[in-house]
């Protein structure tokens, strides 16, 4: 998968990842990271290959296997001047961590009526179709999404993961960014060799169209535009909006899409039942009813524990043919 | 600093008598600030509910007094306590507790939820155990700051049943992190007595991670304040973390509501710690009988508290309510 682009050059989801936070430990020396096997080892996923040999292993820090102990260790860490960045290697250890998460980082600030910060950033992986079954395979943003005082990122591109890393790392709050272990080593996009950030909060149009909105999130963005090129050739106009950050929400970009074209589908990989994607639906129901010529459509992870067999996996997850099949009858073509 | 002759053999080289009442005004302090938080529950004048520490004094003070302005401290649900002894003022204690605009929170925290950057007070935590991470995260930025503080984590004996209180002082000591664990065991794990709850040896759970570890009469301010000393030393050498284990007792219920309690505990036992092993009284017959300081003292100190906390809670109860666009501030930094 590769997003279009003419000039400037490539480079894998995973390594744009690896080059923010490169970039911050070598501007901020009060970031340091720590999690599970991230040093030598450069984290399961190798995302992290090489930068314990820049930066040493008390900044590139292994743990113990302790996620809610070194999540703790991070929050107060960072409510007393670092800047830690949090390994959590399966998005499925979300529910080990969650007391630290929601419970103390989120509220910390509002807790202590503005005097206390916790400016850290807590990277963990979402995606299905690893062959990983249940405990591996979830994609449990909606859950982070939920609790007032953290902001929640899902980057797309390659460009989009490394701007906003940045900017992750830079705010003084807590920031969860969730990375679709299946894009490191497969999507690859332009990013710039100069410096720049991407602020928290803005959302991208990633492809233009006209006839009806696909909203799409994370590794979804790639069926939302996989799905477009099948409608365009059915004579369907798609446009496909990435809101990047579930939280802050970028509303206006959302709902001025779908003004524009009257129809709406929201795809995303957490679970249907309560998930962004009914947060998404509503934000469209609520501020752009009366342009809307058919029902919001909402494409999510099926309601079950992802399964491991393939032939099982493989029909838990929204597709391009779906969302093409979605869209066109909703189109009335 | 004045050498001090004990009946006993024991040492207290280290405290002078002015210290000493200084520890007796600072145990007075709590207590009296206790006893009026229970008349403002009982006269329906306090929101919620609160957790009063009336009995464990010696701790707080024994403890805080050995650490300067600059160390941090984490604390509990029970932590009015903890938050006096680091350096809080009253007024605002009151206020907060009051749901005030005037209070240490904006009034957004209330009893559970005390925090003051200003005298190194991260914060009361009403998850049982659950700054044990934030605790031990603010050692671990101060060993890598260089700024020679110490933190320390209050906790009961009921926090023992918490997993992440083990995965924090396994990488305390791992990282040998400037970090005093203080277990008040207060016997009583809410409204369950602590030997229902807790299996073998508490001393040995820390142990068994090779950390520093003490028992301390927890009623003897003296014993607190000299042992917190010599761990306080040991952290702040870069020797890593201690576990002090302090005996206690809860005179009150688990909050002001548990009245009536003889369910799980009879009143005889109640008296008899009153009675025999009163801290505050510890401290004056020691004081006294090693003509150290006579009635008249202690009547001082106990008049000028008083009129100070009846000052302290007349501010309060006068003090305006946060406006409403208060809620939506401190959200996020």
């Amino acid at each position: 998968m590769s997003m279009p682009n003419a000039n400037g050059r490539e480079i894998f989801f995973g390594d744009a990842i690896k080059e923010a936070l490169a970039e911050e430990l070598r501007r901020d020396p009060t970031v340091f990271m720590l999690g599970e096997d991230i040093a030598e080892a450069g984290t399961t996923f190798k995302v992290l290959n090489g930068l314990v040999d820049e930066f040493g292993k008390d900044r590139i820090l292994d743990t113990p296997i302790s996620e809610p102990g070194f999540t703790g260790l991070a929050v107060g860490a960072a409510m007393t001047g670092l800047r830690p960045v949090v390994d959590i290697m399966f998005g499925d250890f979300s529910g080990l961590i969650m007391d630290q998460v929601a419970n103390q980082a989120a509220k910390i600030h509002y807790m202590s009526g503005g005097k206390l910060k916790v400016p850290m950033v807590l990277r963990t992986t979402m995606g299905a179709g690893r062959r990983s079954a249940a405990q591996h395979s979830q994609s449990l943003h909606a859950w982070y999404s939920h609790i007032p005082g953290l902001k929640v990122v899902v980057p797309s591109t390659p460009y989009d993961a490394k701007g906003l890393m940045k900017s992750a790392i830079r705010d003084d709050n807590p920031v969860v960014i969730l990375e679709d272990k299946m894009m490191y080593k497969t999507v690859k996009g332009y990013v710039p060799e100069e410096e720049y950030i991407i602020p928290i909060g803005v959302a991208d149009i990633k492809r233009e169209g006209s006839d009806i909105t696909l909203i799409a999130t994370s590794s979804m963005v790639y069926v939302a535009l996989d799905a477009a090129k099948l409608l365009e050739e059915v004579g369907i106009s798609a446009e496909v909006v990435d809101p990047r950050t579930l939280v802050p929400l970028d509303k206006q970009t959302l709902v001025e899409s779908v003004k524009k074209t009257s129809r709406a589908i929201i795809i995303d990989e957490g679970y249907e039942q309560y998930g962004v994607t009914a947060e998404l639906a509503s934000v469209i129901a609520d501020e752009a009813f009366y342009y809307l010529d058919a029902p919001v459509k909402r494409m999510g992870a099926m309601n079950v524990p992802i399964p491991f067999s393939p032939a099982l996996e493989d029909l838990t997850i929204p597709n391009a043919k779906g969302v093409f099949e979605m869209a066109k009858s909703l189109c009335n073509k | 600093m004045a050498q001090v002759k004990t009946k006993k053999s024991e040492s207290i080289s280290t405290i002078d008598r002015e210290q000493l009442l200084h520890m007796y005004e600072q145990m007075f302090k709590i207590r009296a600030f206790e006893e009026q938080v229970n008349e403002l529950y009982q006269s329906a004048k306090m929101p919620g509910l609160a957790h009063l520490y009336i009995g464990e004094e010696a701790i707080a003070v024994g403890v805080c007094e050995a650490l300067n302005k600059e160390d941090y401290i984490t604390s509990t649900h029970r932590g009015h306590g903890h938050c006096l002894a680091k350096g809080a003022s009253i007024d605002k204690m009151f206020a907060e507790l009051l749901g005030k605009d005037a209070g240490y929170c904006h009034g957004k925290g209330g009893s559970m939820h005390i925090a003051d950057q200003d005298t190194g007070n991260l914060g009361a935590n009403a998850i049982v155990g659950g700054s044990s991470g934030i605790a031990t995260g603010a050692a671990f930025a101060s060993k890598r700051l260089g700024n020679g503080r110490v933190a320390v984590c209050f906790f009961g004996e009921g926090a023992l049943g918490q997993g992440l209180v083990y995965e924090s002082m396994n990488m305390a000591q791992l990282w040998k992190l400037p970090v005093i664990y203080v277990c008040e065991n207060n016997l009583y794990n809410e409204y369950t007595h602590h030997s229902e709850s807790t299996a073998g040896s508490m001393k040995a759970r820390a142990e068994a991670f090779g950390i520093l570890t003490v028992e301390v009469d927890g009623q003897n301010v003296r014993e607190v304040h000299e042992t917190a000393i010599k761990l306080v030393e040991h952290a702040r050498k870069g020797e890593g973390p201690a576990f002090m284990l302090c005996n206690t007792y809860r005179y009150h219920g688990h909050h002001v509501g548990d009245i009536a309690r003889e369910y799980y505990r009879p009143k005889e036992e109640e008296l008899k710690w009153k009675n025999d092993n009163d801290p505050l009284k510890n401290l004056s017959s020691w004081l006294t009988e090693n003509g150290l300081a006579d009635a008249g003292i202690f009547e001082q100190i106990e008049s000028t508290v008083s009129k100070e906390v009846e000052e302290a809670v007349n501010f309060a109860l006068n003090a305006p309510f946060p406006a409403p666009e208060e809620v939506t501030n401190h959200v996020y930094a």
